[in-house]
């Protein structure tokens, strides 16, 4: 496998996503969030810092989620349905490295689109603090422009990782309206995992309580990624964790990327 | 010297059906060479299997029998396609990217750099006459013009074998000049180019061999020359200075007579007629020769005739 190819692969992603939706994307969060934060500012006394953090943390997540989603399950369906796949492998091009080359693109193009995010969020919380007296900063749990609110960034990106695999699994065999079910059905049922762990509560030790159990060791745990409440509110999230749920989100990754490889490798273009 | 294109009993079947799948073959046993330097027609009505052996050598779907080979190595080998170029039927690209960056990503892709792939690109572009329209996004170009931005990406790395699939289609009579002149170019620089096609004229001005597919298989190949040689039905004659009821003398072999301007007449002769004793007759009679020429059957004819028997030929295997 050639690292190149995939680097070429992935620039053209990238320049192609990035015209394509990732600038509305980011201009709809910037007005979003600069004007929630205004608004904000007018109605509520001393809570408008934490609203505007968990908003903000909120819309990154969500609005890199429709970046993952949307241009994730088109990666290989869209050139496989519009057939430009076809010119494109008959270049001196694997197909594992245009799915990884495509992955690698996608992941890019999230990077930056959360980067740009976590910029105007960090010049909103920087206006406000600015803003404010310091008198009134002193009741605050945690600076306005707290740089630990980056890890809650960076695990939205490590989360987004994992749909962007997921949403590539699915687009290597599905259609583009099938794959969008699936990934966001699967980001929803990851996000309560734990409810199926403690089923076995309610079950007791019927074998019920088996399947339910495998189903939450499938399931990615989306839950786990989800630091956001913590930062906001000024609580510790260790190193481990991190490394953990890093290595956890790009092991679950990969293994769906090797897979993805697997099928299209195998796969007629009709 | 290995052949530029080789199939052996290249065999391909798609499973169809929803619910109990049964395979349908969509090629049949294609065995087909084709020499470094021809232009190749590959020719057949739709559905007779041209565009899956097109995607069968370029390993977008895989055989279910039979092997592929171009320039002497097997088509899943990643170095033959650093030497060879393919225009799919139909080419869709990117929408967002612009006609020049689509062909720059293509070259680094053979690791074409800097000036060199600058200007590579520009050239080309040039070639297949995208001029200023260059820096605009794929998805604002008509049909046409993204046909040509096609063949343009189809010889980004100077190929030694060109495989065009339909390059006519979506062209207008311009464009299809044009492409015709670029074949002919790339015959002259020595290319191989193998083209689907089911518009005969373009095969008859272009190829040196062509092969008629008919129902998945293989209904005749040869030499363009050889096939319509083949079977030469007559002969057509101009003459002038001779008078009309003077040719009725002749009318044995002389089996029409049509005036055309300036007391010229055409005169269709029967095949197994001599024409040199006919010409000294009439020479004799007082008629000036203006040209004498065989009546071929036409590649038209000859793709009828064997599309229809290989589609009786497959009724008949199938009751």
């Amino acid at each position: 496998m050639s690292g190149r190819t995939i680097l070429r692969v992935a620039r053209a992603v990238f320049k192609e996503s990035v015209r394509d939706r990732v600038l509305y994307n980011l201009v709809g969060f910037a007005i979003l969030l600069i004007g929630a934060s205004f608004l904000i500012g007018q109605l509520t006394a001393g809570q408008d810092v934490k609203i505007i953090k968990d908003l903000g943390l909120a819309a990154m997540s969500v609005f890199g989620l429709f970046i993952a989603i949307f241009i994730g399950i088109g990666l290989v369906s869209k050139e496989v349905e519009r057939r430009s796949v076809y010119s494109l492998l008959a270049k001196p091009v694997r197909r594992s490295e245009l799915v990884i080359g495509k992955y690698a693109g996608l992941l890019l193009t999230v990077a930056v689109n959360l980067a740009v995010m976590a910029a105007v969020y960090y010049g909103v919380l920087g206006y406000m603090s600015w803003s404010e007296s310091e008198a009134f900063k002193r009741g605050w749990e945690a600076p306005a422009a707290d740089p630990r609110l980056l890890i809650a960034v960076y695990l939205v990106f490590v989360q987004l990782a994992l749909v962007i695999a997921i949403a590539l699994f699915f687009s290597t065999f599905s259609t583009p309206m099938l794959s969008a079910a699936f990934t966001f059905g699967l980001f929803i049922a990851g996000h309560f995992g734990a409810d199926l762990k403690n089923f076995e509560v309610v079950v007791g030790d019927s074998p019920v309580r088996y399947l339910t159990t495998a189903i939450y060791y499938l399931l990615p745990d989306m839950a786990a990624f989800d630091v956001k409440t913590a930062v906001v509110h000024a609580q510790p999230v260790t190193a481990g964790y991190l490394a953990v749920t890093t290595i956890y989100g790009a092991v679950y990754a990969a293994t769906l990327v090797a897979a993805a490889v697997l099928i299209f490798s195998r796969r007629d273009f009709k | 010297m290995h052949p530029a294109i080789a199939t052996d009993r290249l065999t391909k079947d798609f499973p169809v059906g929803f619910w109990r799948k049964r395979p349908y073959r969509a090629l049949d046993g294609l065995t087909l060479d084709v020499s470094p330097g021809e232009v190749f027609g590959f020719l057949g009505p739709n559905g007779a299997g041209k565009t899956t052996t097109l995607k069968l050598l370029m390993q977008l779907i895989f055989p279910t029998s039979g092997r592929a080979f171009i320039l002497g190595r097997p088509v899943g080998d990643l170095s033959v396609r650093r030497r060879i170029g393919y225009l799919p039927e139909n080419p869709y690209f990117y929408d967002y990217l612009t006609a020049e960056e689509l062909l720059t990503y293509f070259a680094s892709l053979f690791d074409l750099r800097g000036a060199d792939r600058r200007a590579r690109v520009s050239s080309l572009l040039d070639e297949v006459g995208i001029g200023g329209e260059r820096r605009l996004q794929l998805r604002k170009f008509s049909k046409g013009m993204v046909q040509r931005v096609g063949i343009a990406q189809a010889l980004i790395n100077d190929p030694e074998v060109v495989f065009l699939d339909e390059p006519m289609s979506g062209l207008d009579p311009l464009g299809r000049r044009d492409i015709r002149e670029l074949i002919l170019r790339l015959r002259e620089r020595g290319k191989t180019v193998f083209f689907s096609s089911h518009i005969l004229s373009d095969a008859e001005a272009l190829c040196s061999r062509v092969a008629i597919l008919a129902g998945g298989r293989l209904a005749a190949t040869g030499k363009l020359t050889e096939l319509l040689a083949y079977e030469v039905r007559g002969w057509e004659l101009v003459v002038t200075g001779i008078a009309a009821d003077a040719l009725e003398r002749f009318s044995p072999p002389i089996t029409k007579v049509t005036p055309i301007a300036d007391g010229r007449y055409v005169l269709e002769v029967r095949a197994d007629a001599q024409p040199a004793g006919l010409i000294g007759e009439l020479a004799s009679a007082g008629a000036s020769i203006v040209s004498l020429n065989p009546v071929h059957t036409t590649l038209e004819e000859i793709f009828v005739s064997k599309v229809q028997a290989a589609g009786s030929a497959r009724e008949g295997a199938l009751a």
